[in-house]
């Protein structure tokens, strides 16, 4: 009797810690997947908005340049101040000195990606280091490994965000064919949830979705109450036939119809028909 | 035979296959290949290169022999390091009780050995199955040291047995000391082997020694040894095995409790199971703190490393953490208190308990608060946010931190009350020595209340750094009362503690022990494999196989449940093979046996 109780009373208290690990939020997460981009159609807003995606995906680069101040929150600060106060520092000897407005910014830009260590902002160095070496990884090496194109597409973003022009270009012809074979994308099965697509699409990069506060796109909140299923439908798989006021035409990629599958569209449509409100929401 | 000649003549002979091993383990490189293969860079594996056998992928077969691995090797190497010490306090103070409980704690443990080698074995048959071409990469880089391995686990073999087979033999006198060097070297060999295992481990995630752009083998196999994270990691799992081995031989004392009748026996089970508690609560006290450093070390190799344990995917595993940190706590306090029974001095100091277990049930619900969460819109609406308003602030790091110190103080003050309940202090300064202890405790909590706030308004950079002065607290507190005690304690009139005085409930709490730390323990070898993401070694080599996600927190705790009920399956078990060993079949009724 004793080795029956003794054996029940550890199985219930096993339970209990299997019970609690399957009722918290339940997330796989899975290797990052490289965007399939047709490099040779993307203008250079095309570019920063891509960037823009792999700035809060692919990159990892949300991971610490957020509010919660382990780098300077780039989505936040003035950059077009920024960055002209970080190459006039005295401190600053790298390959944007010398240089003058948009050529400045990406030579700026490009070095702080590759050789984070080149210069680092005052209060972010290595704990010891009195600011002369970067927690950052550099970007094209591993376990960020961007292609060129994609740390391009990066500086344009950042350079949109700084107000200044943007020097870089999607690379055409034979270069945006090996880009693109560069990032093959694996052959996957369906999403099983709305979120899911919504991650791997990056919606929430242009969209204001779940908080991501993007502008790009219009806000998708309450977008049930306001078009039927008809238009959503067509507004993903035709993105241009309907503009809305105060957006750009061909900003959105038109491919949606080749990369979604039928039931992942379903879902997505289930998930905005529902969205509430923003209003309703405060 | 002159029995100081015979012992020298032994001792040479150990010496000799110790100064050989280490004299292999400095220089593997000596059994390296050629610089050419070393020169290559590492392998690209692809999906053809797992195979999945009669259906099964590598990934579960190679976590279920790992996990159960780990399990048995972390209990049979640290039974022989408390062993040895509790060995040493019979051999010094001559009492024959320490000897008994000593070896006893080694007969459980004799017979987890074999299945330890067992799992071992299939560990590495289903990695070199399922996993070649990263198995392949693997030996290249440590070259030599795989077979350094193989001749540790042989020494640990020997040693272990002549260990557990000659404590009869070599009891009394200059043999006691022969018998404690016999263990001291048991350990030593033992200690080698685990950090041996963790090289491989710790390279993975934090790989040295090798061309960080191509992963060509540009390093000593000493180099790609002494990666950032090995050390960490050994005095993480060193303390962490103590603390296991502890608690699991806790069970078996107190599964022997409820059993036996004899009031002798279950006075020596009682011991037993309280020395037990004791050494799991100090291997367990620490071990905050290596994890600390652990962590820190992880954040300074890789930024990204560290945020992808403690601030993304993996971070409400932290929250069962806290949870199964939590009832250990509670568990382990609550049997000391119980224990305050055992002494008539003990009732004086029950009135304090209430408020200890204020503070440990209060500083386990701040650690389980979670900070964000994982909302629907409509939850958010509701909520107003991705934080609870009011709780939110509970879930982050200063308060954690603060709860998790205090928890700390006051399972100390819990054992110290009960240390305390058996001896009455005759030193003239004993009213002294008290005040300074309780002004030791008021100033550290108020200590760590402080630098806890300060936690909060200072930026997320330092928030971490907020707790290297909470830490110092603790420890000081700990250190400096434990002196103080030991000195009061000179010539203490002893106060009878009547072992055996326990309540049935009271050794449930040494049951819930074993399993809340062997389901953490797979719990952080979860997350400490995952912190990789897609990688085999970061950085270097990527998981190109099926299963290079990182599964939820449902699925890994079902597996966990799974390694966890098979290894409670081996440990009954093995209880009850220690038991039948001991077992003396009686003489049939009316005089011999004349089969």
């Amino acid at each position: 009797m004793t080795f029956l109780r003794v054996m029940l009373f550890s199985l219930v208290v096993l339970l209990a810690y299997t019970l609690f690990a399957n009722i918290l939020p339940q997330v796989q997460s899975d290797p990052p997947k490289e965007e399939k981009i047709d490099l040779g159609s993307l203008d250079a807003a095309g570019l920063a908005a891509w960037g823009e995606r792999i700035f809060k995906g692919q990159g990892t680069c949300t991971l610490c340049h957020n509010e919660l101040g382990r780098a300077p929150d780039l989505l936040k600060l003035d950059l077009a101040a920024e960055f002209a106060e970080r190459i006039a520092d005295p401190r600053y000897d790298g390959a944007a000195k010398g240089l003058d407005g948009a050529a400045a910014i990406e030579a700026y830009l490009r070095e702080s990606m590759l050789d984070p260590s080149a210069y680092v902002v005052a209060g972010f160095g290595k704990k010891g280091t009195n600011d002369t070496v970067s927690p950052m990884p550099a970007v094209d090496r591993p376990p960020i490994g961007l292609s060129e194109a994609e740390i391009d597409a990066l500086i344009a973003f950042l350079e949109e965000r700084a107000g200044a022009e943007i020097t870089v270009t999607a690379p055409t012809g034979e270069q945006a064919q090996a880009a693109a074979q560069d990032g093959g994308e694996e052959e996957t099965g369906p999403a099983e949830t709305a979120q899911a697509v919504i991650e791997r699409l990056g919606c929430a990069a242009c969209h204001d979705l779940e908080g991501s506060g993007a502008d790009v796109g219009p806000r998708l909140d309450g977008i049930g109450k306001r078009y039927d299923r008809a238009m959503i439908r067509q507004s993903i798989l035709d993105p241009n036939a309907h503009i809305a006021e105060g957006f750009e035409p061909d900003i959105m990629p038109q491919d949606y119809a080749e990369q979604l599958r039928v039931s992942e569209l379903e879902l997505l449509l289930d998930y905005l028909e529902k969205l509430p409100a923003k209003e309703a929401a405060q | 035979m002159n029995p100081a000649g015979s012992m020298r003549r032994a001792w040479t002979v150990v010496f000799l296959v110790l100064a050989a091993t280490a004299a292999a383990l400095a220089a593997p490189d000596a059994l390296a290949q050629a610089a050419d293969a070393l020169a290559q860079p590492a392998p690209t594996p692809t999906r053809a290169d797992y195979p999945v056998i009669g259906g099964l992928h590598g990934r579960p077969v190679v976590w279920g022999f790992a996990q159960m691995h780990l399990f048995l090797a972390a209990f049979v190497l640290a039974v022989p390091l408390f062993v040895v010490v509790i060995e040493l306090a019979g051999a010094v103070t001559h009492d024959a009780r320490y000897d008994v409980m000593a070896h006893e704690f080694m007969k459980i443990s004799m017979a987890a050995y074999s299945f330890t080698a067992l799992t071992g074995g299939g560990l590495a048959l289903a990695l070199f199955l399922f996993y070649p071409v990263v198995m392949d990469y693997l030996l290249k880089v440590f070259r030599g040291q795989a077979l350094i391995y193989a001749v540790l686990f042989v020494l640990e073999s020997v040693f272990l047995y002549l260990y557990y087979y000659s404590w009869n033999a070599l009891r009394h006198g200059q043999r006691k000391w022969f018998h404690l060097s016999l263990g001291l070297v048991l350990n030593t060999v033992g200690l080698t082997l685990m950090f041996v295992a963790n090289a491989w481990t710790t390279f993975m995630m934090s790989p040295a020694g090798v061309d960080p752009a191509t992963g060509a083998i540009t390093g000593t196999v000493w180099a790609a040894t002494r990666n950032p994270l090995w050390n960490p990691l050994n005095l993480h799992r060193f303390l962490a095995n103590i603390a296991y081995g502890g608690a699991i031989v806790g069970a078996y004392a107190a599964y022997r409790f409820l059993s036996v009748r004899s009031i002798k026996e279950r006075a020596h089970y009682d011991w037993m199971g309280y020395t037990a508690n004791l050494i799991a609560v100090a291997g367990f006290l620490p071990l905050p703190f290596a994890g600390y450093w652990l962590m820190a070390e992880i954040y300074a190799y890789s930024q990204q490393m560290g945020i992808t344990a403690m601030g993304g995917v993996l971070a409400w595993l932290f929250i069962i953490q806290a949870l199964l940190i939590g009832t250990i706590l509670l568990a382990a306090n609550y049997y000391l208190w119980c224990g305050l029974g055992r002494t008539d001095r003990g009732a004086r100091y029950a009135p304090y308990v209430k408020y200890i277990a204020v503070v440990i049930v209060g500083g386990f619900l701040v650690w389980v608060t979670p900070h964000t969460l994982i909302l629907s819109p409509e939850e958010i609406r509701i909520l107003g946010g991705t934080s609870h308003k009011v709780l939110g602030p509970l879930g982050i790091m200063p308060a954690k931190n603060t709860a998790v110190n205090l928890m700390l103080v006051f399972t100390f003050m819990s054992f110290q009350l009960f240390y305390r309940s058996g001896r009455v202090p005759t030193v003239s300064w004993a009213g002294v020595g008290n005040m300074v202890i309780v002004a030791l405790y008021a100033v550290g909590i108020v200590n760590i209340v402080a630098a806890g706030i300060y936690g909060y308004i200072t930026p997320t950079v330092y928030k971490v750094g907020a707790s290297v002065p909470q830490v110092v607290t603790t420890l000081t507190i700990i250190v400096v009362s434990l002196t103080i005690d030991s000195f009061m304690a000179r010539g203490a009139r002893k106060v009878e503690v009547h072992w055996g005085r326990m309540s049935t409930r009271s050794q449930y709490a040494l049951f819930v022990l074993p399993v809340a730390f062997t389901w953490l323990m797979a719990l952080m070898g979860y997350i400490r494999s995952s912190v990789r993401t897609h990688w085999h070694v970061y950085t270097i080599m990527k998981d190109a196989s099926a299963d290079a996600y990182i599964p939820t927190i449902g699925s890994a705790g079902n597996m966990i449940t799974l390694v966890t009920l098979a290894f409670m399956a081996v440990i009954v078990f093995v209880f009850w093979l220690s038991q039948l060993g001991a077992t003396v079949q009686e003489a049939p009724a009316g005089g011999e046996d004349r089969s």
